[in-house]
């Protein structure tokens, strides 16, 4: 079995060096970001197999990974909107965005 | 018994994960590589948890796994629908 | 099987911190130091340290990633330059090596340490974590300098704002389309991780964790709920707020004060004492971790870029 885990971690690693191509290559922005989401989902996956390898405890680190995983993409999104503060989903800015304050 | 599901269900996850990466690295637009890594990795990451969750010693451990899987749910479908939102905004500018 | 593993993740730790430092391209720089931060984690992991394999993960994951990107954002929309210098920066280069040597010879030229045996002093600590031990009793010293220079660079960040926006709310005006994903995004994950980053400190005595790892997940928990525009950012003057900030280093102080007058010296923990003592510094300075942390990224008042 141990020898097993081993092999199961290394191919993630693997897998999440394919996905570090993506995060090389581009083109978009959206592209890399999304790389870098699949390569967090990896590390929680290989946190979650040298858990059982090597101490149970670290699932609270994978726990804290997955945690945490939607961050960095949440961070992207409100940096590209128009003010750098909005959400992609308010399809257009609202009008006068840049004199509005914070209860507008 | 317990050892055979282990290897059947972390083998399958990582046939999910190598899905999700190719199919980030293959996919022709960015909107199929999304939908390819949302759900090709987070299926393997149940699959693996899953997988692991036949070798924990305690239920604790058991909820843990659980928890850590639901948790990555919530993250790739809030980043997905974001991401691609954040891209489609992108593509009208001229 | 192992050595295949390690081997791995080696190759992969340099090659993405290869590709951090090389091409052009800010945006790639920064997702790459990202994954650069979650492998470290794993390496850590792999170490054997998972309490600095947790701080990694979540300072990494929660803060940096978020910082950076803010950053590029804004770099963007003031329509900076976003290349990289393609030449080599010769004398960056010549001190990186030089200190990269310098490292590795001490690491072959030094005699190895004789650490002292924790496990005859750790009963005495009052708690069961070796980390929490030497961070909290044996050189609690050390981790009080630590809270401090957090709160100095917090101050230092303060001093970039303009003087007209002082009385402003800190940060960017975040705002959200009501009700939807990111809204409901950053009602949903604060109770779970608040939950987790309390459970991180309280288990930190005797277990993985602690009051930086704590304070670092409820900062990136909190950073959430001000980034989806359910909670508002703080202003310099609400008094609540400074009070936070210098909780953790007050408490610490004072308990090391008490120590200079009731026991050996300052900081000294009486064995009989050492748990509650311990547990009441880090609940203190798990808020002004937490506080800071959160200020440190959201930066100085702001009111946009209006006068770009």
């Amino acid at each position: 079995m141990t020898v097993w885990l081993h092999i199961v971690a290394i191919v993630l690693l693997a897998s999440l060096g394919g996905a570090l191509w993506r995060v090389w290559r581009g083109r978009s922005q959206a592209d890399r970001m999304m790389a870098a989401q699949l390569i967090g989902t990896s590390g929680v996956a290989v946190l979650i197999v040298l858990a059982a390898l090597q101490d149970w405890t670290l699932l609270v680190v994978a726990f804290a990974l997955a945690l945490l995983a939607a961050l960095a993409a949440v961070g992207f999104v409100t940096s590209q909107s128009p003010d750098g503060a909005g959400d992609p989903e308010e399809a257009h800015p609202p009008k006068g965005w840049r004199d509005r304050g914070r209860n507008g | 018994m317990a050892d055979l599901a282990t290897y059947l269900l972390t083998g399958l996850g990582l046939v999910f994960f190598i899905a999700g990466t190719v199919g980030l690295v293959r996919f022709p637009d960015q909107f199929s590589r999304l939908h390819a890594l949302t759900k090709g990795d987070n299926l393997g990451l149940g699959f693996i948890a899953l997988g692991v969750a036949f070798q924990a010693e305690s239920w604790a451990q058991l909820a843990m796994l659980a928890l850590i899987w639901v948790l990555a749910l919530l993250a790739a479908g809030t980043v997905a629908q974001l991401v691609a939102r954040a891209a489609l905004t992108e593509q009208d500018k001229p | 099987m192992s050595v295949a593993l390690d081997i791995t993740l080696c190759a992969l730790v340099l090659g993405v911190g290869w590709a951090t430092v090389a091409g052009h391209g800010v945006f790639r720089a920064v997702i790459f130091f990202i994954t650069y931060g979650l492998l470290l984690a794993i390496v850590w992991a792999r170490l054997g340290a998972y309490d600095v394999a947790l701080a990694e993960a979540a300072i990494s994951a929660g803060l940096t990633g978020v910082l950076l990107l803010a950053a590029h954002g804004r770099l963007r929309r003031l329509n900076a330059s976003q290349e990289v210098p393609l030449h080599l920066n010769l004398p960056a280069a010549v001190v990186a090596v030089g200190i990269a040597a310098g490292l590795g010879w001490a690491w072959f030229a030094l005699p190895a340490p004789t650490a002292p045996d924790l496990s005859q002093a750790l009963p005495q600590s009052g708690v069961g974590n070796p980390v929490t031990a030497v961070l909290l009793n044996f050189r609690a010293w050390d981790t009080l300098l630590e809270s401090v220079i957090l709160l100095a660079a917090l101050l230092g960040l303060w001093m970039l704002a303009r003087d007209h926006a002082w009385d402003k709310p800190l940060g960017l005006p975040y705002h959200a389309r009501p009700g939807g994903v990111l809204a409901s995004f950053g009602r949903v994950l604060p109770p779970i991780g608040l939950i987790f980053g309390v459970y991180l400190v309280w288990a930190g005595a005797d277990t993985t964790g602690g009051a930086f790892q704590g304070g670092t997940v409820l900062a990136a928990v909190c950073l959430v709920t001000i980034m989806a525009g359910v909670l508002h950012a703080p202003r310099v003057e609400q008094a609540a707020w400074r009070a936070a900030l210098v909780l953790g280093p007050g408490v610490f102080v004072l308990s090391g004060i008490a120590g200079a007058v009731f026991a050996q010296g300052f900081l000294a923990l009486p064995p009989a004492l050492a748990k509650p003592a311990i547990v009441t510094i880090e609940a203190a300075l798990t808020v002004s971790i937490a506080v800071t942390l959160v200020l440190l990224v959201i930066g100085p008042p702001d009111e946009g870029e209006q006068d770009a």
